[in-house]
């Protein structure tokens, strides 16, 4: 049982937290502007790796450099959707989605040239576990599911209490009706891009900070974080924050021997979980746990 | 004069197989408006399939099966279409955007796959030894003689996508892509019509595939990437002309001819700056797809609808 706990619940929930971050501004960018973002990898790669610069040049901690993630990817995002994604905002919304394939190219790219493709770690001192009754857990991992659980809080307060997020849910929910109703749309989707951009910002620097970076971290996560909105409903913010740790936590139990000690499904199929809980979803409830627009 | 031959062979072989996948992705894109972002899977699938079937015994990897090309690349067309099958009848009855992301899922359950079921397909290893037609003539004839068969190929496969774009099932397609309801309405059956697409250009996938594997007479899990597989047949397309597939074509030679160019330029960078230019290279690929998407978004050739094409 303990075991149970320390290798396979407690890493679903700190993966399932990164998860849950990027996934959350997917699905607020597919609400407000109705297209699938394929850059949304690399804009959390982006992010990693601006946040390691900034700790390995000025000596600061991976905590402190989490705002210099997020300066990159702010404008980053918002420089796509000025250049490339708002001239395109009136057709087809497939259109959109190839060109942010191809902003994700162009983001991976500009990684691979600042940085190279080897993998690097964040400095960060060797610390033995902090133990409690025989559950260990190490202190970054309690500060990911911490950190992530002050984002959604935050999120919420923003979408619930402030005039903002309300015109954003409003967009969310029927766009021609915002806009007759004098939501000033072009603000909402730049708060929009702001943030998905902080949140796939902190996902980066929790991902890098939780294993290594490499320019194909994002790409790697992308899927996952596509099937987590899927699941919680595309568009619904709430939804894809729980999509998410309910994948997180899959993916790290599919490993759990649960049968005469042999893996559920051996440690090299990890990433192929989400493709399965997306392909579920599609099956059985495409609109998802919590009623997103199909 | 012998090596230069050898290099236009090569470049042409290539171009001709990049024209095929691309007019793949016409029959699912440009026809269809059907997103498949996981070009790469479907490849790899035609590439291991004929790999497995030609490729000489070998204790690290199934084959040793003997199977002549002729038989072997059809068999890579139809596996990729038997990969395209269940995950094209689940995603496609629901929105555009969910075959794109269930494409990008496809292509990474075949690399994982590939890389972990050695004894399938090598694993890391990979598949060596795929003999190539008409490699027992020498060099440089051999080499020529392949590209002339790669090219009629080509030739074949253009003729039945012209065949399907000017036949009633192509006008359905464009009919679906254009206004659902509308084909709806007489009497058409979408989501039949568009797997059937799917399929077809799945198949075309894997036949490019088989014929990139007997080319470069080895597969394994990163011979095919992302980038050069998936992402160039998209901008060969958009560049070229989706709907139109004189358009893919031309867009598949003229983005190959760049793309080959710029690579031999920075080719002449000394060491570390050659690396750095081949990322620059991909950051400007990622921008033309930009400029084009945004200038010129019907491509080189665009789709001429009403006529039938020529």
């Amino acid at each position: 049982m303990l075991a149970f706990v320390n290798f396979y619940l407690l890493p679903g929930l700190v993966l399932g937290a990164i998860y849950a971050l990027s996934a959350t501004g997917l699905s607020l960018i597919y609400g407000v502007m109705r297209f699938a973002h394929f850059a949304h990898g690399d804009l959390l790669a982006l992010g990693a790796y601006c946040a390691f610069a900034a700790s390995t040049s000025l000596g600061i901690s991976v905590w402190a450099s989490i705002p210099f993630a997020a300066a990159a990817t702010i404008p980053a995002a918002l420089v796509a959707d000025a250049l490339f994604y708002a001239p395109l905002r009136r057709s087809l919304p497939a259109v959109l989605l190839i060109s942010s394939f191809g902003v994700a190219l162009m983001l991976r790219a500009l990684i691979y040239f600042f940085f190279g493709p080897t993998p690097v770690t964040f400095p960060r001192p060797i610390v033995p576990p902090l133990v409690f009754e025989g559950v260990r857990i190490q202190a970054r991992h309690i500060w990911i599911i911490l950190g992530a659980a002050l984002c959604a809080f935050m999120l919420h307060l923003i979408l619930s209490r402030t005039r903002a997020g309300r015109a954003m849910r409003a967009m969310s929910d029927d766009p021609d009706l915002a806009r007759i109703s004098g939501v000033a749309t072009a603000a909402v989707i730049r708060l929009t891009w702001i943030i998905a951009a902080v949140l796939v910002a902190v996902a980066g620097v929790f991902l890098g900070l939780d294993t290594q970076l490499q320019p194909v971290m994002g790409f790697n996560v992308l899927l996952a974080s596509f099937a987590a909105a899927i699941l919680g409903g595309i568009g619904r913010p709430w939804g894809a924050a729980f999509g998410g740790v309910i994948l997180g936590l899959a993916e790290e139990c599919s490993t759990y021997p649960l049968v005469d000690g042999a893996p559920l499904l051996q440690p090299t199929y990890k990433s192929a979980v989400a493709f399965v809980v997306l392909i579920a979803t599609l099956l059985l409830r495409p609109q998802g746990l919590f009623r997103g627009m199909i | 004069m012998e090596q230069a031959l050898l290099y236009a062979a090569t470049l042409g072989t290539l171009a001709c197989i990049y024209a095929v996948l691309t007019l793949g992705l016409n029959l699912q894109w440009g026809l269809t408006g059907l997103m498949n972002f996981g070009g790469l899977g479907f490849v790899a699938v035609g590439a291991y399939t004929a790999a497995l079937l030609t490729a000489a015994p070998s204790a690290t990897h199934v084959g040793g099966f003997g199977v002549p090309w002729w038989l072997a690349w059809p068999a890579a067309g139809l596996a990729a279409a038997l990969l395209a099958l269940p995950v094209g009848a689940i995603a496609l009855r629901l929105r555009a955007d969910y075959l794109a992301i269930a494409t990008i899922g496809i292509a990474e359950i075949v690399r994982l796959v590939a890389r972990n079921e050695d004894w399938l397909t090598g694993g890391p290893l990979g598949v060596t030894a795929i003999p190539r037609p008409f490699e027992s003539l020498g060099t440089p004839t051999g080499q020529v003689a392949f590209l002339l068969l790669v090219g009629a190929v080509l030739a074949v496969l253009f003729a039945a996508a012209q065949a399907t774009a000017n036949s009633p099932f192509g006008r359905a397609l464009r009919a679906v892509r254009d206004d659902e309801e509308a084909a709806k309405a007489a009497g058409k059956n979408p989501a039949r019509l568009r797997l059937h697409a799917f399929l077809l250009g799945a198949g075309f996938m894997g036949l490019g595939g088989a014929m990139m594997t007997a080319f470069f007479k080895f597969i394994g899990p990163d011979a095919l990437e992302p980038v050069t597989v998936t992402f160039l047949v998209w901008v060969m397309l958009i560049a070229g002309g989706s709907g139109n597939n004189w358009g893919a074509v031309a867009g598949a030679f003229a983005v190959w001819v760049v793309w080959a160019a710029t690579d031999w330029l920075a080719a002449q960078l000394p060491g570390e700056a050659a690396t750095r230019a081949a990322y620059i290279r991909l950051f400007l690929i990622g921008l033309a797809l930009q400029a084009i998407l945004l200038a010129r978004p019907q491509g080189l050739i665009g789709e001429r609808i009403g006529s039938p094409q020529r």
